[in-house]
Formats: structure tokens, C-alpha cells, sequence
């Protein structure tokens, strides 16, 4: 290790040392205290990340071997697109404790013990290359998960917790399967080295549906969907922020890490439908959003919205559908994950989550509803926050594909606009009830909102860094995935732009260009 | 091969043991003269029950085939000896404290206890079908007679009474299935050694009385295990029986059925009719274990259905024919004693009155004792295949080892199962963590001995889910002895 210490192993380790030496810890007000320390120290353990180099190669590799006779490995390692998605698991702990610490007041300790297990358990999910670990980790992070809208949620939190658990439970248990399959016919259970392995179409063909499901359940794609709006609205807002911000990512990361590496033939055979399933999630999540009265079932079926467009541009198998459903993913995370912490600012001070008991806070809470306002306009996608580069990048991927293609997806972008801006106008300027003797934010609620704000805006101004990190990987994603694919249904993109990237991108016109309207027909033999 | 007692130290010990136990059941306890300085039972048996898996674990080398080559010690037996004296030995600690058995009982429970568990450690060396037989019966007698014995009133339980009625009836006819079953492997292949039943001819067309009988002698096997359709004692005989006791029961029987269930799984080849029954009847067990589990109320009862299940999942190991696949069964059942012990464990400790835990029992345990619902909590993940903990590795094993040889549809029947169980081990932790306490709700015991306890079972639970490895490879070796 050239850090002295191995990184990624220390990110698992350390939140689950440290959340045992919460039970040490008498005071509630410590417990928090702690656990707001040990999430700096996370991460500082994990400054040695920005070591990152701008390749595709994998990274902070650790190998050991874990179980020998099957050939399990203990194997660590980060890219492009697995290392956004680590810093933004660490980035949301501290953001968590903090938007937590009047909210949660009974069994104090237990919560942030879930928070640091999770913590761990989402690290270990992105980092693991070897697919047993990787299930290992997915698995592991149900508990905590199940906990913290189990004990800590709201009134229907016990139906909501055991839906959770069920669907998500039930849609991994065939990933087991597919995974044993992998090994049998593969001969290892090593992501990279199954990367270059070629396996049948029949073999594909079962592997992916049994992947897919387990991945579609996890995002959540259309009809698999009615898990998310129960537990977001159930979990306690540091729960939504983790579910919104890193949990849905596991579902489109594992499309992303498994499905297009490893059964190329049947994700291209699959890609009508799954892009067909992304648009009804778009479309049906913002229909749906547009419908409610509940600020925090709004922002959960907009991420059933916003997660379609993730799994659209992955299906896309062009560089831009690609690179914009990373983005996405990421400020997904960012902006819904900021979203849900407001709600959870707000309802500590209404006590109600219905639209109807929080409105009017323009003129008695503007830092609120100016935090509000930035978050929404990043949701819905409007230019110069991190939410038009996503949304952006997956239009040209999606134009590039198809103009009928490209044409769907815009009632989804109007939709989106439609339901922030009805609930954002209601909550500026709607009657006020309560809320004139409501206090503004308070120094705390200003930390946690900000930091995300930073990242919307750079992100929304300045993608370029970003780019940088994703682009090798996604290239190199593309051309395994096509030189695999017999079929090459997918079109080629163009190189990528430099600096300005997403600005230039913008500008729909240069989609055409590259776009030969090839039908998304499936190729299989 | 020379008789050497060294070799047979494990089972001597155990011998000594209840011997022990026996002339304090005749002459000892306070109410007899001089029954005052002995020390009782639960007090002492501890100790050298303890001992007892120190020297199982010291014989672990020993290698042989004695008394005419009916007896095999070898990395098979000593894997499950050594299983067999640790779960005799938490069995002793968690019964010590039984609140429904009279202090004048005492000696002759454990004595009880104990020659079931030297039946077990019998059964875990028997190579010959007579030897089996026997251990079989001697683990099982002394069973008969241990479950009724739970006091909690002046005329004693009827429930226990009535789980020791079935469990004898039900035994009796499954013992009488395998004998009958033994007399058409005799008749047909001439021998009662399974290293030569071994080489003999077990298909339908060539052989189909021994195929009958081997189907009939697995049987009584199949009643020890609770496999579908041999089950239906177990829901039953655990709920009536005391926690203390459903908790041997539960587990160490299961250890036994399944070691001589990986000896005769060497006579069973992918494809072979007896072989696909075997699946069917797994994959029967653990789909009717899982839904009947669903409906229970009663968490021993609950825990009986599951065993059913988990029977269930044990065959996927069995019908795969390879060393992988005995390996794995194995590995799994010592992960489902250690799960099982661990659940039954906080049960016992919960209930300190001794009464049968209602679903709503567990309610606010977190509370009450967070560490015993702590343990519960990882017993249940465990038993449902969660990682980080054993009960994963286990399956895992199983379905690594069983995909692609001839029965993948057993192995999609059981991940199907696990997302059944879900819902059912889930609703232990439900009711522990987020449901307030009743009016009525036991007072669990939250002294040092009950809290270790469950925290040192629960910590073998995850240890052995995260590092595998060595436990395994005992396991391999084992498998890979049988079928090289």
C-alpha cells in the first residue's frame, strides 16, 4: 500500500469499529458528538482517494484471499464509476448525523449505529470486485437499513420497513443464484477476470433476468417500484437521505458493474425492454409526483422519475447515455439527498409533511426557501445546476439513439419541472398556517445544506472534473461491452469533448449529428 | 485393526459422564441421607462437559476402523464429535437453570441428555447399517424419556406429556421403517457395510428392492432430521416440550441424521432415482417448513417448521454427489446447530418462567434486554442466510456446490424458499425491536451468565460467517475423504 494502511479495507473497518465503541457511550449527546468525529475521521481516511488517477485501470486494489477452497477473494478496488459513488457515501455521514441530531431524540446510540454500519456496508458494495463480497455487502446493508425505518420511522413504519425488506430481499435471493452460475460456468467469481469471459446467449440470457430483477427491484425501476414511496415516507430523514442518495445507486451501479460487463448479448437482447420500463418510470413517477400532497411521497416518486433516466442512459450503450446516467446517479444522490433533509428540517418545525401545513415559508423562512428553490431547480434539470448536466447528457444519448426515443423523454423533463415548481410556488408563497412563528434555518441546518449546494453549482458549472474521472472508465465500459456484443446494436459516440464538455453538449443540434436513428431493435442469435 | 481405547477417548469420556450421572441419580440430592455434600448435577456437568470438547478436539487425529469394521473414526466422525461435545456442552449450560424440571430430576435429565449425545457420537462413527441402527436407538430412547419432563403445575404439563406420546409414536414407526427398510438391503445386496453397499448397483431397473430399502432405511433418518414427510413430530414435540429441552432437540439429533446421511450420500449418484427423491422430498421440506412457519405464533413452534425447512436445505447438498456437496451439508449442519442453539438459547433466557414464548412474548425485548435481543436478531438473519453470519456461508456452500449437477431447480427452489422465510425469522426481530411490551411479558434473564452466553454463541455465529475458511476445510477434508 502506498498510503501506508489499505484505504478501502480501513473505510469498511473503521465505521464498524467505531459504531462498537458507541456502546461505550452513555449521553445521547455524545453518541452524536462521536459519531459526527468518527465520520470526519472516515472521511480523512479517505483524502487518499483524491490520489485518483484519470485511467480506466482499477485502483486502491487489495487482494487476499477470503475463502480458499471456492475461491472467494477479499478484493477491493476502485474506477471511475465506483469512485463517485464511494465519495458520496462518505460525503452523506456527516451530512446524516448532522440533519439528525434534534430529529432523532429516543435510542440515540442504535441510530448512529446504523448509520456507521451502513456506511460501511455501502462502501464495501461499490468497492468489491470479488461478486461474492459484493453480495455479502449488498445483503449486510438490508439490516441497518430495515432498522433505522423499523425503529425510527414514522407511523406505518412497520409496514413500510417489512416491504422494504421483502421486495429488496426477494429480488436478491435470485442474484445469489445468478452468481453461483457465474462461478460454475466461469470458473471464478472474480468481476474482472468474468469480465473477460464470453458465455453463451442461453446462459446470458437466464443470468441477466435473475441480475436484473434483483438491480430493477434496488433502483427502483417501474412496476417494482411500490417499496420506495412506503419507506421514504416511513424512514427519519437521515433514512431517506441514505435510501435516495446511496442505496437506489446500488441498483443502476450493479447494471452499470454486472449486467453490461458480464452478459453483454442479453443486456443489448433486453435493452427495448428495460429502456422501455426507464421511460414508464419516468413518466408514471413524475404523473404520480405531480399528484401528491405529501412533500416527502413527491420527492420519492420523482426519484422513481429521475432513477428512469439513470437506467435509460445506461441502456442507451452510448458514451453520453453512459457518462449522463453516472451523473445522474451522482446528483441524484446530491440533490434528493438535500431535498429529503430539508423535508426533515421542516417537518421538525410543522410537525406534517402535507404540503397544505408548510406553505408560505418564502417570507418567514427565505434561507429555507432559497435553499428549497436551488434544490429544486437541480432536480428538475434547469441549466447551471448539476441536474442539467444528467439530464442533458441522457437527452443526447437518447437522441443519438432515436428521435421517437428522444421525444418521449421530453414530457418526462416537463413533468419534472411541473411538480417542483406546484410544490415549490405552494410552499413560497401559498397562505402560511403555522409557519410565521417558525424560526429560519439555524447555523447546523445551514452547514448540512450547504455543502451540497456547492456541489450542485460546481457540478452545474464546471463538470469538468468529473468527466475526467468517469470518462476512461466508460470508454473502456464501451468498448469491452462492444467488441463482446455480437450484436453492436449500440451506436457508436463520438470522442469526447474536452473542457467544456457539458456546456457544449447542451446544445441538442450536436446530437444529430451522431445520430443515425438506429432502432433499438434487439440483434440475438 | 487393533482395538486401541485411544482412539474411541471422545466416546469413553461421554460414557464416564454418565456413569457419573447415573449413581447420582441413585443415591444423590438433598432429599436422600447424605445427598447433601454432592454437589448437584447442574452444578458440576458443566464443567466436565466443558472438558468433553477439549477432549473430542485432542482425539481429532484419530484414524481407524474397529470392532470388525463396523466402527470408522476418521475425519468425518472427529469433525462431528467435536460438534457434537460443543452443542452437548451448551445444551448442559442452558438446561442447568431449567425453572419447569424438579430439582430430584435433575441427574437423571442429564443423565438422559448425555447418553443421547454418546448415541450421536455412536451414530457419527457407525460405517455399518446394524451399528447405525443402534446409535440411532440409543440416541433416541433416551430422548423419548426426556421430553415430558417439564413441571409447571402440580400435575405436571399435558402438552409435554402429549409432545412425548407423539414423539415416541412417530419414532417408533420411523425406526420400524428403517429395520424393515435394512432387512431389503440385506436381502438384495448381501452386506450391511456401506464401503461395500458403496460398490453395489443402485439403479431403479437393476436393484429395486434395494432401492426400496435404502429409501425405507433413510427413513429413520429422514424422522431424526424432520424432512418433509417425516416432520410431523417436530413443530409439535417442540412446542410441548420445555424450551431447555426443544433446544437439544432441535439440534444435536439433526448433527447426528445428517453425518450418517453424508456417509450414505456416497452410495448416491447425480441421476439416480433414490437421488431425485431425495431433492423432491428437500425441496417439498423446505417449501412446506417455510409456509406452515409463516402462520406460527408460538416461537418454538415457529423454530419446529423452520428445522423443517432447514432439513430441507440440507439435501441440496446431499444430492449433488460430490466432496463440495458433502462438505457443504456438513457445514451447514453445524451452522444450523449453532444458529438453532443461539435462538433456542435467547428463548430459554426470555422465558425465565419457563412458559412457551408467544410471538408477542418477544415484544420490546430491546428494552428488557438489548442483548439478548441483540442475539436474537443475528440468530434470526442467521437462519435466514443473511451475510455477514453463518447461516449465509452455509447456503452459499450448498448452492455453489449443487448448481450444475443435474439439480438446479432444488437449488432455485431454495433461494425461492429464503425470500420466504424472510418474512417469518424477520417477525422475531420485528417484535423484539419495534413493538412496546404487553402487560404480561416475561422477565428475561439479563444475568452475566445468560447475556455471555448468547454474546459468545451470537459472536461464533458471525465469526464463522465472515471467516469461513478453517471450518471448511475441516469440512473438505471430511467430504473429500468420501468421495474422493
Amino acid at each position: 500500500m502506498e498510503f501506508g494502511y489499505p484505504v478501502l479495507t480501513s473505510l469498511i473497518v473503521f465505521p464498524l469499529l467505531a459504531a462498537a465503541g458507541l456502546f461505550l457511550i452513555k449521553s445521547p449527546q455524545v453518541a452524536r458528538a462521536y459519531t459526527m468525529g468518527a465520520s470526519i475521521l472516515e472521511l480523512m481516511q479517505g483524502l487518499p482517494l483524491l490520489t485518483f488517477k484519470f485511467n480506466a485501470d482499477w485502483q486502491f486494489v487489495e487482494k487476499a484471499p477470503w475463502v480458499p477452497q471456492w475461491g472467494l477473494e477479499y478484493h477491493l478496488a476502485l474506477d471511475g464509476i465506483s469512485y463517485l459513488m464511494v465519495m458520496l457515501t462518505l460525503a452523506i455521514l456527516p451530512l446524516c448525523v448532522m440533519c439528525s441530531w434534534t430529529y432523532i431524540s429516543k435510542r440515540v446510540k442504535e441510530f448512529h449505529f446504523c448509520l456507521l454500519f451502513m456506511t460501511a456496508a455501502c462502501v464495501g458494495v461499490f468497492s468489491a470486485l470479488d461478486l461474492v463480497l459484493f453480495y455479502v455487502f449488498w445483503e449486510a446493508m438490508l439490516i441497518p437499513m430495515y432498522l433505522l425505518i423499523a425503529v425510527w420511522g414514522g407511523d406505518q413504519r412497520r409496514y413500510a420497513s417489512l416491504k422494504f425488506f421483502l421486495f429488496t430481499l426477494a429480488g436478491s435471493t435470485l442474484l445469489l443464484a445468478a452468481i453461483v452460475a457465474f462461478r460454475i460456468t466461469g470458473g471464478t467469481f472474480s468481476v474482472p477476470e468474468l469480465m473477460q469471459t464470453t458465455f453463451s446467449f442461453r446462459f446470458q440470457y437466464w443470468a441477466f433476468l435473475a441480475m436484473a430483477l434483483a438491480f430493477a427491484i434496488k433502483v427502483p425501476m417501474f412496476p417494482f417500484h411500490t417499496w420506495l414511496p412506503a419507506a421514504h415516507v416511513q424512514a427519519p430523514s437521515a433514512g431517506s437521505v441514505i435510501l435516495a442518495a446511496v442505496l437506489l445507486k446500488m441498483g443502476t451501479y450493479g447494471f452499470l458493474r454486472f449486467c453490461l460487463p458480464l452478459t453483454p448479448e442479453a443486456s443489448v437482447y433486453f435493452a427495448p425492454l428495460m429502456i422501455a420500463v426507464s421511460i414508464a418510470s419516468i413518466l408514471y413517477g413524475g404523473a404520480i409526483a405531480l399528484g401528491q400532497e405529501d412533500i416527502k411521497k413527491l420527492v420519492a416518486y420523482s426519484s422513481v422519475g429521475h432513477m428512469g433516466f439513470v437506467t435509460l442512459g445506461i441502456f442507451l450503450f452510448n458514451l453520453r447515455g453512459v457518462e449522463g446516467a453516472i451523473f445522474q446517479m451522482l446528483n441524484h444522490g446530491i440533490v434528493t439527498g438535500a431535498l429529503f433533509m430539508m423535508i426533515g428540517a421542516v417537518y421538525e418545525r410543522s410537525h406534517s409533511r402535507a404540503i397544505a401545513d408548510n406553505m408560505g415559508l418564502g417570507k418567514y423562512l427565505p434561507a429555507f426557501m432559497g435553499f428549497w428553490g436551488l434544490y429544486a431547480l437541480a432536480s428538475f434539470g434547469f441549466p447551471g445546476t448539476n441536474g442539467f448536466v444528467g439530464e442533458m447528457l441522457v437527452f443526447v444519448g437518447a437522441f443519438q439513439q432515436s428521435y421517437v426515443l428522444g421525444a418521449l423523454l421530453v414530457p418526462g423533463a416537463l413533468l419534472g419541472a411541473a411538480y417542483m415548481f406546484r410544490v415549490s410556488l405552494k410552499m413560497a408563497w401559498g397562505r402560511p398556517g403555522t409557519a410565521k412563528g417558525w424560526r429560519d434555518l439555524n447555523s447546523r441546518e445551514w452547514a448540512y445544506l450547504l455543502i451540497p449546494a456547492v456541489f450542485v453549482l460546481y457540478i452545474g458549472l464546471a463538470p469538468k472534473l468529473f468527466f475526467n474521472i468517469i470518462d476512461p472508465s466508460v470508454e473502456k465500459l464501451l468498448a469491452d461491452f462492444k467488441t463482446r456484443s455480437v450484436a453492436g446494436a449500440a451506436v457508436a459516440a463520438k470522442p469526447v469533448p474536452a473542457a467544456v464538455a457539458a456546456v457544449a453538449v447542451a446544445d441538442a443540434p450536436v446530437a444529430e449529428a451522431a445520430a443515425p436513428a438506429t432502432p433499438a431493435e434487439p440483434v440475438n442469435n | 485393526m487393533e482395538f486401541n481405547p485411544i482412539l474411541i477417548v471422545p466416546e469413553l469420556y461421554q460414557l464416564l459422564l454418565i456413569l457419573a450421572l447415573f449413581f447420582q441419580s441413585l443415591g444423590a440430592g438433598p432429599h436422600r441421607p447424605g445427598g447433601d455434600e454432592m454437589p448437584p448435577a447442574e452444578r458440576w456437568l458443566p464443567f466436565f462437559a466443558g472438558f468433553g470438547v477439549f477432549v473430542s478436539i485432542v482425539s481429532w487425529g484419530a484414524e481407524g476402523l474397529i470392532f470388525g469394521g463396523a466402527y470408522k473414526l476418521d475425519a468425518l466422525s472427529q469433525f462431528f464429535k467435536v460438534a457434537i461435545a460443543a452443542g452437548f456442552y451448551v445444551a448442559v449450560l442452558n438446561a442447568a437453570r431449567q425453572p419447569s424440571l424438579e430439582e430430584r430430576k435433575r441427574p437423571d435429565y442429564f443423565m438422559f441428555l448425555a447418553i443421547s449425545a454418546w448415541g450421536l457420537m455412536i451414530l457419527s462413527s457407525a460405517v455399518e447399517l446394524i451399528t447405525i441402527y443402534i446409535a440411532l436407538e440409543i440416541s433416541s430412547y433416551s430422548l423419548y424419556a426426556v421430553i415430558p419432563l417439564r413441571n409447571v403445575g402440580p400435575k405436571g404439563d399435558p402438552r409435554a406429556a402429549e409432545a412425548g406420546i407423539k414423539y415416541i409414536l412417530f419414532g417408533a414407526v420411523a425406526t420400524a421403517i428403517a429395520l424393515y427398510g435394512f432387512s431389503y438391503i440385506l436381502a438384495s445386496q448381501h452386506t450391511s457395510y456401506i464401503a461395500q453397499l458403496a460398490k453395489a448397483n443402485w439403479t431403479w431397473s437393476a436393484q429395486p428392492m434395494a432401492v426400496v430399502g435404502l429409501s425405507l432405511f433413510m427413513g429413520g433418518m429422514f424422522y431424526k432430521l424432520a424432512l418433509f414427510p417425516f416432520h410431523f413430530w417436530c413443530p409439535d414435540v417442540y412446542q410441548g416440550a420445555s424450551n431447555e429441552t426443544a433446544g437439544f432437540v432441535a439440534t444435536l439429533p439433526k448433527l447426528g441424521a445428517v453425518v450418517v446421511l453424508v456417509r450414505l450420500a456416497a452410495l448416491l449418484k447425480p441421476g439416480l432415482e433414490i437421488t431425485t427423491l431425495l431433492a423432491v422430498l428437500g425441496a417439498l421440506s423446505m417449501t412446506y417448513g417455510n409456509l406452515c412457519a409463516l402462520a406460527q405464533k408460538d416461537v418454538k413452534r415457529l423454530l419446529g417448521f423452520s428445522s423443517v425447512a432447514h432439513a430441507g436445505y440440507m439435501m441440496v447438498g446431499l444430492v449433488s454427489g460430490t466432496a463440495e456437496g458433502l462438505s457443504a451439508a456438513a457445514f451447514y449442519a453445524l451452522a444450523y446447530v449453532a444458529m438453532n442453539l443461539l435462538c433456542f438459547w435467547v428463548v430459554s433466557r426470555v422465558a425465565s418462567d419457563g412458559r412457551n414464548l408467544q410471538l408477542s412474548d418477544l415484544d420490546g425485548l430491546y428494552k428488557r434486554s438489548p442483548a439478548l435481543a441483540f442475539a436474537l436478531g443475528v440468530g434470526a438473519f442467521a437462519l435466514v442466510g443473511l451475510p455477514p453470519t453463518m447461516g449465509f456461508m452455509g447456503k452459499f456452500f450448498l448452492i455453489a456446490s449443487a448448481w450444475d449437477h443435474g439439480y438446479n431447480w432444488l437449488v432455485i427452489t431454495l433461494v425461492l424458499n429464503s425470500a420466504i422465510a424472510i418474512y417469518y425469522y424477520l417477525s422475531l426481530v420485528r417484535h423484539a425491536y419495534t413493538h412496546e411490551a404487553g402487560e404480561d411479558a416475561p422477565v428475561p434473564d439479563n444475568s452475566p451468565f445468560s447475556v455471555c452466553g448468547a454474546g459468545i454463541l451470537a459472536a461464533v455465529v458471525l465469526v464463522f460467517g465472515m471467516v469461513p475458511g478453517g471450518l471448511l476445510d475441516f469440512a473438505m477434508r471430511a467430504g473429500k475423504q468420501l468421495l474422493p
